[in-house]
């Protein structure tokens, strides 16, 4: 018998809620975060809609010796780690440390602090950059702050396979806690609304390009035409079960499964991946498609890839066969940050039996999805699939269930 | 530095000044102390990491125009011994 892993903290930072309540009070009424870039002028690029983390204030939140060494994303990944720890009740300096490690995902790494370094580079010369460049862009770096932070020195590591990644460090998280560590801190944070973040961004060309809000991101709708970005996620406590159950623990559910694929070479003929990874979440969770009560969609608002996705969960689990629904609709995508904020409204949405709601979208009628639009839908949920799928051929599925 | 043969040592390099790079470029958490208890205590024990120490000997060298020698600051060294060193080259003779 494989241990069970199973999720006992929650640390969210999100566009519309910093912190695991506020996130789930907007989320849960349909309350946007994504509005005009307002951290750098975006006037002359064609995308200027973000999700954007208001009032971050990591001064008061981190350790001055932090701040000359952390990019954005990493100063939200401590804290949103912090969060999580004191969620599940878990005084890291109580434990030891090799029964503790951090598995998270990133996407993109430091690119604020890289772009500050680079400038001075270019117009000051090498002697002005900072020694701390070496690794606070690097996308391991908020696993091993996580670690130094909190003494944990259990396995580790990082995930870079891009929104997919998501998925993919908490399933790397579970690994390890079958292998014997009792807790992973998992999850991710990306962050890289900055100029240079953002070309690089634009220069994959899935963004869109429309400057109202409400109009911009709009998954499985016919207007669909790119994503959002945003920046945060959320950092996840994984507990082997019976260690959580012994010590007390609120366990807000289980890792029940886990499948991923990557897509076939364009133009092989070969069907895309999506379909079979959901397929093997189901069995790895022995679930059968009709015990999954809601999907939470990877969203990706391209018309391609919103078919697939919506052939992929209509092959698997029927014609409008299951609630489905998008929350990001009101964050904009985090790249690897986006599934384990996924994964935890999938989990608050089991706690309350409501489903949070996609927000602006008017579903196409030709993808046959059960899209949960515009009002929070209440609902029996005991069992949650989220997808997350990479560029350039990435795509996990993962089953949450309740105890 | 040297005028018409007498040497004139110039303390360009404090305790103050030291303490200010550090903040800078590594960031300061609470009082760091009274000044006559850190100057004899190592880096490592002041509770600054290699590259910590590297992004001060940097600072200095630009600020100061100077090149510190390679085991001018490690952990072991405390803040007396860098000042000393740097002074040592603030008021060497021009070659």
């Amino acid at each position: 018998m494989t241990a069970s892993a199973v999720v006992t903290g929650l640390g969210v930072a999100a566009p519309n809620g910093l912190g695991t309540q506020d996130f789930w009070a907007a989320t849960r009424a349909g309350k946007s975060g994504i509005g005009r870039i307002t951290r750098f002028d975006p006037a002359r690029y064609p995308s200027q809609l973000a999700g954007e983390i208001p009032g971050f204030a990591a001064e008061e939140l981190l350790p001055g010796r932090l701040l000359p060494q952390t990019d954005r994303m990493t100063r939200l990944a401590l804290v949103a780690a912090d969060w999580a720890l004191a969620d599940a009740g878990v005084r890291p300096a109580d434990l030891p440390a090799f029964d503790m490690g951090v598995v998270t995902a990133s996407a993109s790494g430091g690119f604020e602090f890289g772009q500050g370094e680079l400038q001075k580079l270019w117009s000051k010369g090498s002697q002005y950059v900072s020694a701390y460049q070496s690794f606070a862009w690097f996308y391991a770096v908020n696993s091993g702050q996580i670690s130094i932070r909190n003494g944990m020195k259990g396995p580790s590591g990082v995930i870079v396979s891009d929104q997919a990644g998501g998925l993919d460090a908490v399933a790397q998280a579970r690994r390890q806690i079958r292998k014997g560590t009792p807790l992973i801190v998992t999850g991710a944070v990306d962050a890289s609304i900055c100029p240079w973040g953002w070309v690089a961004q634009m220069a994959g060309g899935r963004l869109s390009t429309r400057s109202e809000p409400a109009r911009a991101y709009l998954p499985f709708d016919d207007e669909a035409s790119g994503h959002v970005p945003g920046e945060g996620g959320a950092i996840l406590i994984l507990e082997e079960a019976s260690a959580a159950r012994r010590r007390g623990a609120k366990i807000y559910g289980e890792i029940a499964g886990y499948g991923t694929t990557f897509d076939p070479r364009p133009g092989s003929g070969r069907p895309p991946g999506l379909r079979r990874a959901i397929e093997l979440a189901l069995r790895d969770a022995r679930l059968e498609p009709s015990d999954v009560d809601v999907v939470f969609a990877d969203a990706a608002a391209l018309p391609d890839h919103d078919r697939v996705e919506a052939e992929a969960i209509g092959a698997v689990f029927g014609p409008r066969g299951v609630p489905v629904t998008a929350p990001k609709s009101m964050t904009g995508r985090l790249y690897s940050g986006g599934a384990p904020l996924d994964l935890s409204a999938a989990l608050l949405a089991i706690e309350e039996g409501l489903i949070p709601p996609t927000v602006n979208v008017a579903p196409s009628p030709g993808y046959g999805l059960d899209l949960v639009v515009a009002q929070p839908r209440p609902a029996r949920l005991r069992t949650a699939m989220v997808l997350a799928r990479g560029h350039g051929g990435f795509n996990s599925a993962m089953a949450v269930r309740a105890l | 530095m040297t005028t018409k043969g007498t040497e004139v040592t110039v303390r360009a390099f404090t305790l103050e000044d030291l303490k200010r790079i550090l903040v800078e470029v590594a960031g300061a958490d609470e009082d760091m102390g009274p000044d006559a208890e850190i100057l004899d205590l190592g880096f490592e024990q002041l509770g600054y990491e290699s590259l910590a120490l590297l992004e001060t000997g940097g600072r200095i060298e630009r600020d100061y125009a100077i090149t510190l020698a390679d085991d001018a600051l490690h952990a072991e060294v405390t803040p007396r011994e860098l000042i000393d060193a740097v002074n040592n080259l603030l008021s060497a003779p021009a070659v």
